[in-house]
Order: C-alpha cells, then sequence, then structure tokens
C-alpha cells in the first residue's frame, strides 16, 4: 500500500464540515419572519399545553359547584376565583379544559402527520421506485380507499367499538397517508430518472438501500412541508369530528369539543367559553401555516 | 482464444412510447433506441463510440450496466451473458463494470457528502470497516487530484469539473475492469476537458483499466481510443481501430463526422471543403427502410432503401455498414 499521510483516516477526521443543503435551508427558514414567529407561537402553544396542568388551580373535570347555576355572572374569567379563562357552563375551569383539549388536539396533529410521514412516505417511494405492476397495484389500493367517504368509515368505526381516543387515530391514521403516499410516489418518479439513482443502480446498491439513501433524503424536503401542512388539517379534521359529538369523550375534550360547546352557549353572555379555545385554534393554525410556508421557501432548490 | 472481455451481441432496445393524445388502451409505438448493435472491447482497450445526440450510445451504455432491458440480443461480460442474470447477479457486476455520466453533478446525490458518495461501491461490496473506507475514499480523492480534506463537503460546493472528479472516484474505488465514460467531459468547460481527459487517460494507464468512451464528435475520442466505433440511429455502421477509421474513414456518415471535426488552423479550415451533413436525424420511431442513413448520404442509390446493410469486415479489424461508398459519387 503507497503511503499516503494526507489521507489517513485520522487526518481526515478533522476535515472540515461540509455545507449540507439541509444547513443552508435551516439558515433561510431562520431569515424569515412569519415562519419563525409561527414557530415562536407553536412553541408557546406547546409550552401552555406541556406545563398548564402544574400551574393550573383547578383540574379539568373538576366541578365548581359555586358556580354551577350562575355561570353567566360567577364563571366570568377572573384572577381571584382562579378560573382565569372562567368556567364552562357545568362549572369546571375552562383553563384547566383548553390546557387539556390543546393537549389532544396537537396530539391528533402531530400524530396524524407522523403515520403520514412514515407510511406514506415509504408506500408512496416504494411504489414509484418500483414502478410497472408493483406501482399500479399499490396506487390502486390507494384509490379505492380515498374513493371510500372516510367519514362514513370513521363515524362507522366509532360506532361499531365505541368512542375512544385510539379509534380516533386508527380513523386518521387510515386516511392521513394516503396523499402523503401520491406525493412520495410522484417525486419518486421524478428522481428515479435522475443519474445519481442510476449510478446507484448500476453500482448494483440494493433496491431498498437506494429507496432509503437516495430517494427518501431527495423527498424530505416536500415531505416535511406537506406534513407541517397536514397537521393544521387533522387538527380541524378532528375538530369536526367532535363537532359532530363523534371525537373524544367527555370528560377529555378538544379544541374542536370546546369551541363546539362554547358555541353552543353563545346567546347565554358566555363568550368567553368561545373566545378562549377559538384563540388557541386560530393561533395554533396560523402558527403551522407560516411554519410550513416558511419551511417551503427554505427547502425551495429553486433560488439557491 | 479467451473471450474477449465485452461483446455485445446483437444488442436491441427498443422503449415503448405512448403516441401523443392516444388512449390508454392503444398498443405504444416501439422507438429503436439500439438495433443490433455489435460491439467487441479487449482487455485493456480503449474503445471511443461517436455518433451524434440521439444515436442511441447512452441507451447502449446503459443496456451493458443494466439500466435499461436489452430488448434483443446479448452482452457477453468475459463470455458469460449477463442480460441473462437474475438481479442479485447483476448487482454483482457494479464492482466490475462502472460508469462516469454526462452530468456531473446530476450523478452526484445532493444529499450525500463526497465520502458517502464515493465509498458508496465499497460498502455495496465490501465489507471493510468504516476507517479502512475513509482510507481509501482519502487515496481515491488524491488519485483524482482532489484534497481528501473535502470529504465532508456537499456535491453543490464544486465545480463541474470537480464533480466529474468526485463521479470518477466513485466508479474506480473498487478497482473495477471497465469503466464506461458516457460523454465525461461535454458538460464541462472547454477548459477543463483537457485536465478531465488527461486524468482518464491516466488511470487507465496506471489501473489496467478498460474503457468505452462515448462522445458526439471525433475530436475527443481519436486522441483517446484504441479503437472507435461510429454510431448513427441506433445502428453500428463502421468500426477500426483509431488511426485507420481517422486516416481511411469509409462509411459515407463516419467521412462527414470526420470533416465535421475543425483544424485548428483557421486558414486551413476556412480553406477547405468539407461535406456538410444535411437535414435531421431521422426519428427512431420511424426510421428510414434499408440503410437510416440514406435520407441524408451524399452517395445514395435507389438500391439503399431495400435491405439493411450489413457490418462487413472490408480489412482486418475494419467493419463498414456500406457496400458502396467505394463506388464513387460526390463524396
Ligand atoms: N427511457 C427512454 N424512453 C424513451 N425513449 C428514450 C429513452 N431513453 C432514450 N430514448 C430515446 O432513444 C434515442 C437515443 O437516445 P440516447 O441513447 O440518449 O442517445 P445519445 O446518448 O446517443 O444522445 C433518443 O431518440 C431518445 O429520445
Ligand atoms: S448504404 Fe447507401 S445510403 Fe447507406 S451509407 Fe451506403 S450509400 Fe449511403
Ligand atoms: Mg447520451
Amino acid at each position: 500500500m503507497r503511503t499516503a499521510t494526507l489521507s489517513d483516516a485520522s487526518a481526515l477526521a478533522t476535515a472540515p464540515k461540509g455545507r449540507s443543503l439541509w444547513a443552508d435551508a435551516r439558515r433561510r427558514f431562520f431569515r424569515n419572519r412569519a415562519a419563525v414567529a409561527g414557530l415562536v407561537v407553536l412553541a408557546l402553544i406547546a409550552a401552555f399545553a406541556l406545563l398548564g396542568p402544574w400551574i393550573a388551580p383547578w383540574d379539568y373535570e373538576e366541578i365548581d359547584w359555586a358556580v354551577l347555576g350562575s355561570v353567566e355572572t360567577m364563571g366570568r374569567p377572573s384572577l381571584e376565583t382562579g378560573h382565569w379563562f372562567g368556567t364552562d357552563q357545568l362549572g369546571r375551569d375552562l383553563f384547566a379544559r383548553t390546557v387539556q383539549g390543546t393537549q389532544i388536539s396537537l396530539m391528533v396533529g402531530i400524530v396524524g402527520a407522523l403515520i403520514a410521514v412514515v407510511v406514506g412516505t415509504l408506500y408512496g417511494s416504494v411504489a414509484g421506485y418500483f414502478g410497472g405492476r408493483v406501482d399500479g397495484a399499490m396506487m390502486r389500493v390507494v384509490d379505492v380507499l380515498m374513493s371510500i367517504p372516510y367519514m362514513f368509515v370513521l363515524i362507522l368505526l366509532l360506532v361499531v367499538f365505541g368512542r375512544s381516543i385510539l379509534m380516533l387515530f386508527v380513523g386518521i391514521g387510515l386516511i392521513s397517508w394516503l396523499d402523503m403516499a401520491r406525493i412520495a410516489r410522484g417525486q419518486t418518479l421524478a428522481l428515479r430518472g435522475k443519474e445519481f439513482v442510476e449510478a446507484a443502480i448500476a453500482t448494483g446498491v440494493h433496491p431498498f438501500r437506494i429507496i432509503l439513501r437516495h430517494i427518501v433524503p431527495n423527498l424530505l424536503g416536500v415531505i416535511i412541508v406537506y406534513a407541517t401542512l397536514l397537521v393544521p388539517s387533522m387538527i380541524i379534521y378532528e375538530s369536526f369530528i367532535s363537532f359532530l359529538g363523534l371525537g373524544v369523550q367527555e370528560p377529555l375534550t378538544s379544541w374542536g369539543a370546546l369551541i363546539n360547546d362554547g358555541a353552543a352557549e353563545m346567546r347565554n353572555g358566555t363568550s368567553w367559553q368561545l373566545l378562549f379555545p377559538l384563540g388557541f385554534f386560530v393561533a395554533g393554525l396560523f402558527a403551522f401555516f407560516f411554519i410550513g410556508d416558511g419551511l417551503r421557501d427554505a427547502l425551495d432548490p429553486k433560488d439557491r | 482464444m479467451t473471450a474477449p472481455l465485452l461483446s455485445v451481441e446483437g444488442l436491441d432496445v427498443t422503449f415503448p412510447v405512448m403516441p401523443r393524445g392516444a388512449w390508454p388502451w392503444t398498443k405504444p409505438a416501439g422507438l429503436q433506441a439500439v438495433s443490433k448493435a455489435d460491439l467487441v472491447l479487449q482487455r485493456g482497450e480503449t474503445l471511443g463510440l461517436v455518433g451524434e445526440s440521439g444515436s442511441g450510445k447512452s441507451t447502449l451504455a446503459r443496456a451493458v450496466i443494466g439500466t435499461v432491458p436489452a430488448t434483443g440480443g446479448r452482452v457477453m461480460w468475459k463470455g458469460r451473458d449477463v442480460t441473462a442474470l437474475d438481479p442479485a447477479g447483476r448487482r454483482k457486476l457494479g464492482r466490475e463494470v462502472q460508469m462516469v455520466f454526462q452530468d456531473p453533478l446530476a450523478a452526484l446525490n445532493p444529499r450525500m457528502n463526497v465520502g458517502q458518495i464515493v465509498a458508496e461501491p465499497l460498502a455495496t461490496h465490501t465489507d471493510l470497516s468504516a476507517k479502512e473506507r475513509r482510507t481509501r475514499v482519502g487515496e481515491m480523492m488524491e488519485r483524482v487530484g482532489l484534497l481528501p480534506n473535502l470529504v465532508n463537503r456537499y456535491p453543490h460546493e464544486f465545480s463541474g469539473g470537480q464533480c466529474q472528479r468526485i463521479g470518477i472516484a466513485r466508479a474506480l474505488i473498487t478497482k473495477p475492469e471497465l469503466l464506461i465514460c458516457d460523454e465525461p467531459v461535454s458538460a464541462l468547460d472547454v477548459s477543463v476537458q483537457a485536465q478531465v481527459v488527461n486524468l482518464l487517460a491516466g488511470l487507465q494507464r496506471d489501473m489496467g483499466l478498460s474503457m468505452l468512451f462515448i462522445a458526439h464528435d471525433l475530436s475527443v475520442v481519436r486522441h483517446i481510443s484504441t479503437r472507435i466505433a461510429v454510431m448513427y440511429l441506433g445502428r453500428i455502421v463502421e468500426t477500426a481501430p483509431a488511426a485507420a477509421l481517422v486516416a481511411d474513414p469509409r462509411h459515407p456518415y463516419t467521412r462527414a463526422l470526420i470533416a465535421s471535426v475543425p483544424i485548428p488552423d483557421p486558414v486551413r479550415e476556412r480553406a477547405r471543403s468539407r461535406p456538410v451533413l444535411e437535414g435531421e436525424l431521422p426519428s427512431p420511431l420511424n426510421p428510414p427502410s434499408g440503410c437510416v442513413f440514406r435520407t441524408r448520404c451524399p452517395i445514395a442509390r435507389p438500391d439503399c432503401a431495400t435491405a439493411r446493410p450489413p457490418l462487413v469486415e472490408e480489412a482486418p479489424d475494419h467493419r463498414v455498414a456500406c457496400p458502396y461508398h467505394d463506388r464513387g459519387g460526390p463524396v
């Protein structure tokens, strides 16, 4: 073997770091004010959901008997009673309930997006990479699942297996990955024609390794953007189900359920019951949209 | 006699293409990118493959490395038909045959750094430790003229010429026997073209490589090749030792190609009369009958439309697919 001082493994360990596309994207993202603001708002909401239970003077199930019956006057938001956001119609502390609802809504959104990212990306990239009959069969499955009215299926699931958070997640998991699979497949088809993929095939790299090392990392930009935008749509979706009275079960709650309750009492002069959850809902959705938008700009390879 | 390193025998590659606006159930038309191509490449030699853009050179190369399926004929590697191999057997060949691509940046995964890119064939075909791989990558990078401490950089941080060096390092790291270079310098600045060609020629000498070197004109190929094959619309029309092909071109298409290589001296360049190639390359979807070159051939005659002229050995190792080239005419 020839001596290669420069190329000694130890010398290479100190080689300077390169500027990866991810690092570039991160820099661009943090230059985008709206996106950073969205990130801050989201961090505050997450902190609210995580820390809320420790600071709330009331429990989310506890009924304040002193308030019951005269919620319009006694249940107002106030610092003295400890009901910072007021109470709901049953005299339960709205601050604690909003904390709890935020937890559920964020969880629904994030779980839905995660399922979409993992299942949808792998499913779509496998279909797109192998193409031909494999692709045809796999995408027909997606078409069929998409053509089923999912609301109907979800309602059926909830009726048959009873209302539970698990069923809600199952229902959301069943549909959330379908669009993602289509997106991943389309992008994979485009990537398959690229020469670096051809080089890997010619080298004899195993197809699954090509998918994981060459296809998926190049899909990730699009996937992340779409996933960020999928979170709010999952939250809206859950809210809608809760609005129909089929979502999470009392005493658990979610943004959608709280808004539903608040809206039902709107004419009784208890507007805080609607406004607090609605404020969180709107702020949360806007935060996700701004972040998604910022990510899209940051990851867009065009203006590099 | 031992079998040649690579021998392409009657290779056909036909792509199914849907005519524009066709119904989904209509049968796709066949685009013949390569038609009954024969090529032989001996160990240690450099075979140049020339032909204008769209003549099927890349497709032929892809059929050899197995990224497009051959629809007919055989690709013999050391006497073994590789088109008949199962996918796992085919993947093993990646250690022995490697390719350098035309677009240097597109051939590198933008999400991987140079070290990962160059090491991939090693990770695929050997079980060297990560440390040994790094050492080998460093050596290979030096060998292609890149500073080894650039291993952690990403492709977009390099110039076209440097990207092509990375591609060459990746192709050579498993010490393959055959290197296919598909127009490796066409996308580069003229000033770096010579550097990269010299690098390839040097590596070939040092590593005892055999090479299939593809280009769309003769200017580069004539210097680096031992033998040259000329391709037109998916057919091999002439093959000969490099010197013989340049000094004594026989097929009218080869003559036109040679005439189109500019002479460095501007005075002589302007003074010479050259038979310019008129018209466009016909569509491979609907090739002319008989000799496919007849639509542009200056000496075409009615007979040319009837049968495809076979590739005939007219001089030792000099094969031509035109029975009429020495019958006079305005060449
Ligand atoms: N994947 C493909 N599908 C359909 N047609 C193709 C495909 N690849 C190449 N072709 C066609 O085959 C012909 C030869 O192309 P190519 O091999 O790239 O030529 P060259 O490398 O000599 O420029 C062209 O007409 C091209 O359009
Ligand atoms: S066969 Fe006829 S058309 Fe073809 S190259 Fe010869 S003379 Fe020209
Ligand atoms: Mg080409």
